[in-house]
């Protein structure tokens, strides 16, 4: 069986992030970049199942972005990966969730992919929605946000997150897209030997021309930090004197120290 | 301007949420239709047209036949929006909607501006205004961000039916996990979250909640690295809180763990970056590294 594992390379979340020329989207240039926490689950349970299933199972990396990317790329072919796609595109970050989609459809629709796993959603963009647009455009079965995963003769089993700590057992026949949640399991760290095996596998490189035919169905007209909640204290200094404000504050405007 | 709300029925009943939906409708100034998957016995108090599946046949998720019922409904009402809320249901069902239809869909949206739909970005960090560009467009609206409105009135019912295959299966629930701990009764609450650092610091943070005769808290990736049980776990996948005081130690604010929190009546917030979105919904932050912080304040309570 053919696998798919889709990964995105985001900022590090702790950047503090400055609104790029155009206003609609961060600016990219001093940011550190590190592989979309969610995909790094979804990576893990690709590699599993391929090791599970052994000889005759390929799993490929893909990923969409500028040259930049190829490290997060380099991550996931160093935690087990066969091979890699890079879909050049320097400017993917302008593109909607239904043009990235698209993106990825167009490249696995005659692939004969097995099972597409990406993560739930990005921590930058955020929309949750990827994942599932590329199984309705290729007619795969999808289920999102699993903390559960188990496949077996052509039926996935997994477990879905639900409000409150409940969770929803569901089987799909493949081809299927699963979205991978935090919790899922636990990603391994790549090793230098494996590291080292990597540098030897195929990133074929495509650029985006070739496989984006959708406009967009969305236009971000402004990227901006949120409003303050008035009233909100911020205390900053030498820690022995915050510890004094905070207690003034607390028998101030709480109960809990009398 | 039309708005089809898909609302949620669990277990006989509209889950209060679905309500935040007529709210968003209301400050969008739409008319309203609804989508339920319910019961004609227990029909909800609303006075428009209620487009309803029946639960016995349809109650289970089933994404395949959900789609069928939103799509059928969207054909006879030709709505602008069909409103979802960002829940595990609709954030499943909405880009299958959206898809299916090939128009925009803007993801949990928390208001609106003059510029278009205001949606989060950045794990909460920033915002962004996002406009559709298709003649209709799927909304799903972050729970808590609209308020709920009550409405009055008798439903107009108009019953849909379709058919899918099952190439999806629902199997059946997992309950959640015992609690141990229930965080719902604590006066005082101290979290820890991912700025803890590591397991071995995570008594450094109980010793505080200790010293105020609280609980410990946890937040999400805490729980997920194993560093505390699931038990502690404050947010939307965990326990949803109303402390007299409620402590967030190296906690950057997710939107999940603040849906959980964000009703406590005091909110400290101790975190080396002043932007995490934390900062947002707390009475003080305190910018400072949570372990030399912490235990001073907690020497300084013994």
């Amino acid at each position: 069986m053919k696998l798919l594992v889709c990964i995105k390379q985001v900022p590090d979340m702790e950047s503090r992030f400055k609104p790029d020329a155009g206003g609609v989207w961060y600016d990219g240039g001093d940011l550190a970049w590190r592989m979309n926490e969610y995909d790094e689950y979804a990576v893990e349970q690709a590699v599993q199942l391929r090791e599970k299933l052994g000889e005759g199972t390929e799993l490929t990396v893909l990923s969409i972005g500028p040259d930049r990317v190829v490290e997060a790329v380099k991550k996931a072919l160093a935690m087990g990966c066969d091979n890699a796609v890079h879909i050049q595109d320097p400017t993917a970050s302008s593109k909607d969730p239904w043009q990235i989609a698209s993106i990825i459809s167009s490249y696995a629709k005659d692939k004969n992919f097995g099972i597409i796993f990406t993560g739930m959603q990005s921590q930058d963009r955020g929309s949750a929605q990827v994942g599932v647009t590329v199984a309705e455009q290729l007619g795969f079965t999808c289920t999102t946000t699993i903390v559960g995963f188990d496949y077996d003769n052509g039926t996935i089993t997994a477990k879905r997150e639900l409000e409150g700590g409940i969770k929803g057992i569901v089987k799909l026949k493949t081809p299927a897209l699963v979205t991978c949640q935090m919790g899922l399991n636990v990603p391994r760290y790549p090793t230098l030997p494996n590291i080292m095996k990597a540098k030897k596998k195929e990133i074929k490189t495509i650029p985006v021309a070739d496989l984006l035919k959708e406009e967009p169905l969305t236009a971000t007209t402004s990227f901006h930090p949120p409003a303050k909640k008035g009233g909100g204290v911020v205390l900053e200094g030498e820690v022995g004197v915050l510890v004094d404000q905070l207690l003034g504050i607390l028998k101030d405007k709480t109960t809990v120290l009398r | 301007m039309k708005a089809l709300l898909i609302g949620e029925f669990r277990e006989g009943k509209l889950l209060d949420t679905s309500y935040e939906l007529l709210g968003f409708a209301d400050q969008l100034g739409a008319e309203t239709a609804m989508l339920l998957v319910g019961s004609d016995s227990q029909l909800p108090p609303y006075g428009g047209t209620l487009y309803l599946a029946d639960a016995s046949r349809y109650g289970e998720y089933n994404p395949d036949l959900h789609k069928l019922l939103v799509l059928e409904a969207v054909q006879k009402e030709n709505p602008d929006y069909v409103v979802f809320l960002h829940s595990s249901y609709g954030w499943d069902l909405a880009p299958r909607v959206a898809a299916s239809l090939k128009v925009a869909q803007v993801s949990e949206v928390i208001g609106l501006s003059d510029r278009g739909f205001e949606v989060g970005c950045c794990n909460a960090k920033m915002r962004r205004t996002v406009k559709p560009t298709s003649p209709k467009a799927v909304l799903t609206i972050q729970s808590g961000a609209f308020m709920g409105l009550q409405p009055g009135g008798t439903p107009q019912v108009q019953k849909l039916a379709t058919a899918a295959d099952d190439n999806v299966t629902f199997v059946g629930y997992e309950p959640a996990e015992a609690k141990e701990v229930d965080l719902t009764r604590a006066d005082v609450i101290v979290t820890a979250g991912r700025g803890v650092g590591k397991k071995e610091n995570v008594p450094v943070i109980a010793a505080l909640a200790k010293a105020l005769g609280g609980e410990l808290g946890a937040s999400r990736p805490v729980v997920d690295a194993g560093w505390v049980e699931h038990s502690h776990q404050v947010g939307t996948t965990g326990q949803t809180v109303n402390p007299k005081l409620y402590i967030a130690c190296g906690v950057s604010g997710a939107i999940q763990h603040l849906a959980g929190m964000k009703k406590s009546d005091f909110i400290v917030a101790i975190n080396k970056d002043k932007d995490a979105p934390i900062g947002e919904v707390a009475d003080v932050l305190v910018v400072a590294d949570v372990l030399q912080f912490v235990p001073a304040l907690t020497s300084k309570l013994q």
